[in-house]
C-alpha cells in the first residue's frame, strides 16, 4: 500500500471508512485520559490553577504549526507529483488549522488575563501566532475566491509553500522586534524546566490533539471528495438538460419549416 | 539578455505613459501621509516621532496598490502569454518585470520621501535614514508582492485578495525598515544590524519571488 494506491478516490473512501471509526475511538480515549490527567495535575506554585490552560493551549499551538507543515507536504504533492488527492488534503486542512490557531490564540489570551493582567500582550509568541492565523484566513479566502477547485489548488499550493518559507522569517523578525519593545516584566515560559507531573499530561494531550486532527482531516477529505462528486454530477445534469433543450428546440424549428 | 532589457524598457515606458499609472502610487503616498496629521493631530513632536513609521506604512501601501498592474495589463492584451511561451526563462522574465516595476513605481516613492519628511517634521538625518531604508527595503516589497500579483492574475481576482495574501508576508520588511530608521533617530541600537537584515530580506525575496511567481504563472495560466 503506497501513497499512489490512494490516488483512486473510491479506494481512499473505502479504506478510510474502515480506519476512521478506530481513529475516532483512539482520539476519544486519549482525550479522556489526557483531560483527566490534566484535571488532576497539581497546581503551579506561582500560577495556581491557571496553569491547566497550558494543557489545552500548547497542543493547539503545536498543531497550528503542524497543520501548515501537512499543507506544505500536500502542496508539494499537488505541484510536483500531481497527486489527485493532494489538493483535497490541502484544502481540507486549512479550516482545521485555522481553528486550532484560533483556539491557541483564545486560550493564550485567556491565560494572559490572570498572568499579565491583560487579554492581549504584544508578546512575540502571541504575535507570530496571530500572523499565522491571518495567513490561514488568507489561504481560505484564496480557496473560496475561485470556483474551479483544480485552479485554486495550484495557486493555493504556491502560496502555502511561500508561506512555509516565510513563516520562520516572520517568527524571527517578530522575536527580534519584541525584544526591542517588550518591557522585561513579562512572564517567560519556562523551556524544559517542566516538572514530570505537568509533562506527562501535556504529552498525552499533544498526542490526543494530533489524533484529533488526523481524524478530522480524513473526515474533511472524505467530505471534500463527496462534495466534488456532487458538483460534477450536478454539472453533468445541467449540461444534459441544456443539451436536450437545444435538441428539442432544433426539432421544433425543423417541424415548422 | 537583450530580450530582458527590452522587456524592462518596454515595461517602464508603459508604466510612465498615459494609462500606466505608476505615478499614482506617489500621489497615494502623499495623500496617506497628509491624512496622518488629521488622525493623530498636528502635534509636530509626535509627528516627528511617528514619522518613520508613517512613511514606511505609506510606502508599503503605495507599492501594494500599484502591484496588481504588474501582470494584469499584460494578461489582458495577451502579451503575458507571449512572455510565458518565449525562450527566455519565465523566472528571469518575472524578475525583469519586477525590476522594471520597482524602477517605475518604487523609486519615485523614495524620491518623494524627503518632501514628505518635511511635512512630518523630520530632520535631514532622519529623512536620509528613512530614504535609505526604503531604498533597501522596497525591492523586497515588490518581489514578494509579485507572488501575490501572479496569483491574482491566474485567478482573475485582484485588489483585496492580493492585499490580504501579501501584507502578512511583508511584516519582516516593515519591522526591520522602521527599526533601522528609528535606530538613527533615537538610538540606542546601531543602524548596521537591522539595516543589513533588511538588505538580506531584499536579497532573499529577489530569489524566492521570481521562482514562486513563475511557478504560479506556469501552473495557473491556461
Amino acid at each position: 500500500m503506497t501513497l499512489i494506491d490512494l490516488a483512486n478516490p473510491t479506494r481512499f473512501l473505502a479504506l478510510t471508512a474502515r480506519v476512521l471509526p478506530w481513529l475516532a475511538a483512539a482520539t476519544i480515549i486519549l482525550l479522556a485520559i489526557g483531560l483527566y490527567q490534566s484535571a488532576t495535575a497539581p497546581d503551579d506554585y506561582q500560577q495556581g490553577a491557571t496553569v491547566k490552560i497550558m494543557f489545552i493551549h500548547v497542543p493547539n499551538a503545536w498543531l497550528s504549526m503542524f497543520v501548515w507543515g501537512v499543507m506544505s507536504l500536500a502542496s508539494l504533492g499537488t505541484l510536483v507529483w500531481r497527486h489527485p488527492l493532494a489538493d483535497v488534503a490541502a484544502k481540507a486542512a486549512a479550516p482545521i488549522g485555522a481553528a486550532f490557531t484560533f483556539l491557541a490564540l483564545l486560550t493564550g489570551s485567556l491565560w494572559g488575563r490572570p498572568m499579565w493582567g491583560t487579554y492581549w500582550e504584544w508578546d512575540a509568541r502571541l504575535t507570530s501566532v496571530l500572523i499565522l492565523f491571518l495567513m490561514y484566513l488568507g489561504l481560505m479566502a484564496l480557496w473560496r475566491a475561485v470556483d474551479d477547485p483544480s485552479r485554486a489548488a495550484r495557486a493555493a499550493a504556491v502560496l502555502t509553500l511561500v508561506g512555509a518559507i516565510n513563516l520562520p522569517i516572520i517568527k524571527f523578525s517578530v522575536d527580534w522586534w519584541n525584544t526591542l519593545h517588550q518591557p522585561a516584566s513579562v512572564m517567560r515560559m519556562g523551556g524544559s524546566s517542566l516538572d514530570r507531573s505537568f509533562l506527562i499530561p501535556l504529552l498525552v494531550m499533544a498526542i490526543a490533539f494530533t489524533l484529533l486532527f488526523v481524524t478530522l482531516h480524513i473526515a474533511a477529505m472524505r467530505n471534500e471528495i463527496l462534495r466534488r462528486r456532487v458538483r460534477s454530477l450536478q454539472m453533468m445534469q445541467a449540461s444534459r438538460v441544456a443539451f436536450s433543450g437545444e435538441v428539442g428546440a432544433s426539432k421544433e424549428v425543423g417541424a415548422t419549416s | 539578455m537583450s530580450a530582458l532589457s527590452a522587456l524592462i524598457r518596454r515595461d517602464i515606458r508603459i508604466a510612465l505613459r498615459v494609462g500606466g499609472g505608476a505615478l499614482i502610487g506617489v500621489l497615494f503616498f502623499l495623500t496617506v501621509v497628509v491624512l496622518m496629521p488629521f488622525a493623530v493631530g498636528p502635534d509636530l513632536a509626535l509627528l516627528s516621532r511617528l514619522g518613520p513609521a508613517i512613511l514606511w506604512l505609506g510606502a508599503l501601501l503605495a507599492s501594494l496598490l500599484t502591484l496588481d498592474r504588474l501582470f494584469m495589463a499584460d494578461h489582458e492584451d495577451g502579451s503575458l502569454d507571449l512572455i510565458t511561451m518565449s525562450r527566455t526563462p519565465l523566472e528571469l522574465a518575472c524578475a525583469a518585470k519586477a525590476l522594471a516595476h520597482w524602477l517605475a513605481a518604487g523609486l519615485p516613492l523614495i524620491v518623494a520621501t524627503p518632501v514628505l519628511g518635511l511635512l512630518l517634521n523630520l530632520d535631514m538625518v532622519a529623512t536620509g535614514a528613512v530614504a535609505l531604508t526604503l531604498l533597501a527595503g522596497t525591492p523586497a516589497l515588490t518581489f514578494t508582492g509579485m507572488i501575490g500579483a501572479a496569483l491574482a492574475v491566474t485567478l482573475h481576482r485582484g485588489g483585496l485578495l492580493m492585499a490580504v495574501l501579501v501584507l502578512p508576508l511583508s511584516i519582516p520588511v516593515l519591522i526591520f525598515g522602521v527599526a533601522a530608521s528609528q535606530a538613527v533617530i533615537v538610538g540606542p541600537m546601531t543602524f548596521g544590524a537591522p539595516f543589513s537584515i533588511l538588505c538580506a530580506l531584499s536579497l532573499v525575496s529577489l530569489v524566492v519571488g521570481p521562482f514562486a511567481a513563475a511557478a504560479s504563472l506556469k501552473h495557473g495560466l491556461d
